[in-house]
């Protein structure tokens, strides 16, 4: 096919951008969200107390940044602490969570699933069966609607 | 508990007529039919209301004044009078370019607000020197399209449920029409178009709104399966409940501290508000199911049963709820939002069901109406 001479960087414009009713989410400040503390996980899980590092994985969620490799780096840790457990405690540890760290773990969860590695996604399905009889699929509505995610 | 079904098809929306003896409803297309109770559960069509382009996606019958207004995706809301024994409409300019989702009749029937996909929302009243139908707009700072109206008992102010994930309360007060309303637990200075009050806290298009039977409270439903209620005052206080099933579509109260909601997962349920303790619980399951004869499972269908889904559990392939699709709306069919005794629910699968407050309070026991 013949090249045409003139150019077509118009094509590659994002028109969105230039909608005036554009809906743009609402700045909240989340400068200070550090991620769970990869030092005190790491002991806990050495420690041996899985479902000490469950609670401490689960804390400070990087919701609100926009730091990417953070987010990358808690979503690693979450899943180190998930595959440290026995498949019989997944239940009970589970079952320790309250509602809102249910719907955190589901999140976790979904996340894992987007970049499966090894062994991960079997790891994340059988706390995905636990978490879904705790939460509901509530949960994972939130999961899907959530305009900040982990 | 009563179910009727009407057609195969979604009904879009419906509305009573104030003895409750004629429903108007939309059979998914651009008309509106209404039909007539005959005795026992029987009901025959009487009127076809054929004026619109487009899907009718509102409709609301005024009680003391007897009027229709629907709005539709044609962009526009006609106002229906009976004379003698036909429906007349008269257009009403909504002066908006996408389509209008939800209509609602003040509680004085001087007004009604059409929510659209134009972002606003359209207060229409009656201009008399004109005889006409005028329209006021409110746009700010509405940023998507309002899915949801309810008006408060004072006829001004309005709650709106938008798909910009916040409900707000809004004051419609015209003062051609109206007096100058007294203060509210909502705020006391009221200009039209004055934001009263903005949700924060919940993900999700608010499907449904709803003011509790006094005005104080406020409660919706959004997308993201949570219920939630607010309480003006100085400080409003927003209580809201995650809850673990799909998400709800309709709400309203029917005591002043109970609410019935519904939605994709086709059966009503009802929540407790706890003031004092800021809590929205979940009271229980509505639906009555029937009892299916449990048969026993072969060895074969067990294992057929372990191939497919993983699980030998008896066949949980059919929905035991008396509606067979999502509920996409509530209305209360006797008593009030203070005290109500009997609701109806009206679904994707064009069935409409009415449900008696007392026989489903009596045949669950530990479902506590307060």
């Amino acid at each position: 096919m013949s090249k045409n001479v003139s150019s077509d960087r118009f094509r590659k414009v994002d028109v969105d951008e230039y909608d005036e009713n554009k809906f743009v989410d609402e700045e909240e400040g989340g400068e200070n969200q550090q991620g769970p503390d990869e030092g005190e996980v790491d002991s806990l899980i050495r420690q041996g107390n899985v479902m000490g590092a469950l609670q401490a994985v689960l804390k400070n969620p990087p919701m609100n940044t926009k730091n990417q490799a953070l987010k990358d780096r808690a979503e690693g840790l979450v899943l180190k602490v998930l595959s440290s457990f026995k498949s019989a405690d997944i239940e009970k540890a589970v079952q320790s969570l309250d509602k809102n760290g249910v719907d955190l773990l589901m999140k976790y969860i979904y996340k894992g699933f987007e970049q499966p590695t090894e062994n991960s996604s079997a790891v994340l399905l059988q706390w995905h069966e636990k978490a879904l009889s705790a939460g509901g699929v509530g949960s994972i509505v939130r999961v899907l609607t959530a305009r900040k995610t982990v | 508990m009563s179910y009727y079904n009407f057609l195969l098809e979604p009904i879009s929306c419906h509305a009573w007529n104030k003895d409750r003896t004629q429903i108007a409803i939309c059979p998914n297309n651009h008309e509106v039919h209404i039909y007539k109770k005959e005795g026992g559960d029987k009901w025959r069509k009487i009127h076809e209301l054929k004026e619109h382009n487009g899907q009718v996606t509102g409709i609301d019958w005024a009680s003391e004044s007897n009027r229709i207004v629907t709005c539709g995706t044609d962009r526009n809301a006609y106002v229906w009078t009976l004379k003698g024994n036909v429906w007349r409409p008269t257009l009403v300019l909504l002066r908006i370019n996408r389509a209008a989702r939800c209509v609602k009749w003040s509680p004085k029937e001087n007004k009604f607000a059409v929510g659209s996909g134009s972002r606003l929302i359209s207060i229409c009243y009656f201009e008399q020197e004109n005889d006409w139908w005028v329209c006021k707009h409110i746009k700010k700072p509405i940023r998507s399209t309002v899915l949801s109206l309810d008006w408060h008992p004072n006829n001004v102010l309005l709650a709106a449920g938008s798909c910009d994930f916040k409900c707000r309360i809004f004051s419609t007060y015209i003062k051609e029409v109206e007096e100058k309303p007294s203060p509210t637990p909502w705020g006391s200075k009221m200009p039209f178009g004055e934001l009263m009050f903005e949700s924060s806290g919940t993900d999700g298009w608010v499907h449904s709104i709803c003011f509790s039977g006094s005005g104080g409270r406020v409660a919706w439903v959004s997308h993201d399966s949570t219920v939630a209620v607010a309480t003006g005052g100085k400080n409003t206080v927003i209580s809201s409940l995650r809850s673990e099933t799909l998400p709800l579509l309709g709400i309203t109260f029917i005591t002043e501290n109970s609410l019935v909601a519904a939605g994709h997962d086709c059966y009503p349920m009802l929540y407790v508000y706890d003031e004092g303790k800021s809590t929205v619980t979940f009271g229980g399951k509505l639906d009555i199911p029937k009892q299916n004869a449990q048969r026993g499972m072969t060895a074969r269908e067990r294992f057929q049963n372990l191939d497919k889904k993983a699980s030998s559990e008896t066949d949980k392939a059919t929905l035991e709820s008396v509606h067979k699709n999502s509920i996409s709306q509530i209305s209360i069919l006797e008593g009030d939002k203070s005290k109500c005794s009997k609701f109806c629910t009206t679904g994707m699968d064009g069935g409409m069901t009415i449900w008696d407050v007392k026989t489903l309070a009596s045949s669950m026991k530990d479902l506590k109406i307060i």
